[in-house]
């Protein structure tokens, strides 16, 4: 198994808060990996890193091979690592295609004098991008809402549509944080299948996720944070089973 | 284009090919402004309405045009018709070279700058730098514009040069809004921070709606020179930057048909209340407070959605205005 992204001693501290400390784990390609921690664990700044949000102070990043630390983000998806936010940021305004299409902006290259004199081979370039823009809502089981503004979908539609715009940019690697963040629980049930779904397509999956049910249900190694450092990983039942773990989560036992 | 909006433009096209039959020379002359008014509130809307990057200092790019153009026809003796790719280059890049800096700022602070950039091109020409912009006088006797043999001298002979040029310009445009070049700018209108994170190369586009921005003021500068035969510094003042962003604003920001409409009414509302003598612009002012508190989307917001799934319905060719 070769890893697909290996972060080595990164760390990153936004004033005098360590936000990450000295972090190291691999992804391997292919898998499913879960990164949790309680709230502040440094698991969102992670995800910042890794796709050039931030730039870390110390460590290194290298996806297939490449170091990508100091990268800028837009370089980043076009090497093929694709995210989703948090608190979920579509372009309100525009429709669900449109959204879908952002997505195929770096696999696509008509410039400005493609836009005003559309020759043919922009023209044809255009048709494949709707094309598989549509594909991606289909696959995310948007078939139907392609008009329909971003702002007016519900909200786990959002979350899909989000999802559906990561997929579009051709990603080796999809870091989504907290895709189940305010969904039901059928929605859950949905987005477990649509995980598998991406890794069944050859797509390595990351994931940040409050939900433990879900991480331990479609994860298959997880990475646990606390106060911006590793305090464990592994499998899902090596990591339930770990003493450091469940104190971060639930306390000491007292007697 | 639907097709509601194609009627309004070829009657909109037919109003101003027959006007010179019932309009006088005053106002075919209004309706050449409009048109000038027109084409810089379009180059301001790629910036403002499609970009979502607050610019008040267009009046600085329509400047350089304007300069770049008359400095040609006078010292070098070109027909400033030909000046026009010139002055779209220079225009361009001088706004990729001083937006560069300051580009990433955002919302109120780059308007603050870009007011600065406007002052600071408009002094530069008082100033007479190496003596080619004739300081306060400007620079006169530029030579009449030369069209297929014609020469344009009367204003419904300009009616025809200003509004052929905003009726490609529209026509572009429209193609423009529906491209990736396009999407990518509505993507950084919406969200910069999701836009990059989908992959677009946002400094990258701020930088070009720039430039093609300000190649477009700087082409409505070269038609100006041409119309006016003489320009000199007070004609790229402030007021002119915060007339062209008005008129983006209260057409409808980043909506062509808008921004159309938008200029029209604030060229002809003040000759309307010429009548008003003093007071005219006092009603003007009063007309734009209760249009932003009732209407604060524009007259003519943008319409979406602007693309189609593929299927059945294939968006279908769209015709020029």
């Amino acid at each position: 198994m070769s890893a697909l992204l290996e972060l080595r001693g990164v760390s990153k501290r936004f004033g005098g808060l360590a936000a990450v400390s000295d972090v190291s784990f691999d992804v391997a390609e292919g898998s499913i990996v879960g990164l949790i921690g309680p709230n502040g664990a440094g698991k969102t700044t992670t995800f910042n890193l890794i796709t050039g949000n931030h730039r870390a102070d110390e460590g290194t990043i290298a996806f297939a091979g490449k170091r990508i630390g100091g990268l800028r983000t837009h370089r980043i998806v076009s090497l093929g690592i694709a995210r989703t936010f948090q608190n979920i940021r579509l372009f309100q305004q525009l429709t669900a295609l449109e959204n879908v299409l952002a997505g195929r902006h770096c696999r696509t290259r008509a410039g400005l004098l493609g836009a005003l004199f559309r020759p043919p081979g922009a023209a044809r370039e255009e048709e494949a991008a709707v094309e598989r823009a549509a594909e991606e809502l289909a696959f995310l089981g948007l078939r139907g809402r392609e008009m329909e503004l971003a702002r007016n979908l519900s909200y786990g539609d959002q979350r899909r549509l989000e999802i559906a715009r990561a997929l579009a940019t051709d990603p080796k690697l999809v870091v989504l944080d907290e895709p189940a963040g305010g969904m039901n629980e059928r929605e859950t049930d949905e987005l477990v299948g649509v995980v598998g779904k991406i890794r069944d397509r050859g797509i390595t999956v990351l994931l940040i996720e409050h939900d433990m049910s879900l991480v331990m249900r479609v994860c298959e190694r997880i990475v646990v944070l606390e106060h911006g450092a590793k305090i464990a990983e592994g499998t899902p039942g090596e990591v339930r089973a770990d003493p450091t773990v469940i104190e971060a989560y639930l306390g000491t036992e007292e007697a | 284009m639907t097709a509601r909006l194609a009627i309004a433009y070829g009657a909109g096209a037919a109003f101003v090919a027959v006007s010179p039959l019932f309009l006088d020379a005053y106002w075919v002359d209004v309706l050449n402004n409009v048109g000038l008014y027109v084409l810089l509130a379009l180059s301001l809307n790629v910036i403002l309405g499609d970009a979502g990057m607050f610019n008040m200092g267009q009046a600085a790019f329509y400047a350089v045009g304007a300069y770049t153009s008359a400095i040609l026809a006078t010292r070098l003796g070109v027909p400033i018709l030909w000046t026009l790719p010139a002055s779209a280059i220079v225009a361009a890049l001088f706004a990729a070279l001083v937006a560069r800096p300051v580009i990433h700022l955002r919302g109120d602070y780059l308007l603050i700058v870009t007011i600065g950039l406007g002052e600071i091109v408009r002094i530069l020409l008082v100033n007479d730098p190496w003596g080619l912009t004739g300081g306060a006088n400007g620079i006169f006797g530029i030579a009449r514009p030369e069209l297929f043999g014609l020469r344009i001298r009367r204003p419904h002979e300009f009616l025809y040069l200003i509004w052929g040029f905003v009726a490609v310009t529209v026509f572009l445009f429209h193609r423009l809004e529906r491209s990736r070049f396009g999407r990518a700018l509505a993507y950084l209108r919406e969200d910069p921070v999701a836009a990059e994170g989908s992959g677009v190369n946002t400094a990258r586009y701020r930088l070009l709606a720039f430039a093609l921005g300000a190649a477009w003021a700087g082409m409505a500068g070269t038609l100006y020179a041409a119309k006016m035969t003489i320009i000199s510094p007070e004609s790229f003042s402030f007021w002119e930057s915060v007339l062209v962003f008005l008129m983006v604003i209260l057409g409808g920001s980043g909506s062509i048909p808008g921004v159309i409409v938008g200029a029209a009414l604030v060229v002809v509302l003040p000759e309307v209340f010429r009548g008003f003598a003093s007071a005219r612009m006092l009603v003007f002012g009063f007309l734009m407070m209760v249009m932003m508190v009732v209407r604060p989307q524009g007259l003519l917001p943008i319409r979406a959605p602007r693309f189609r799934a593929p299927g059945p319905a294939k968006p279908a060719g769209e015709g020029g205005p």
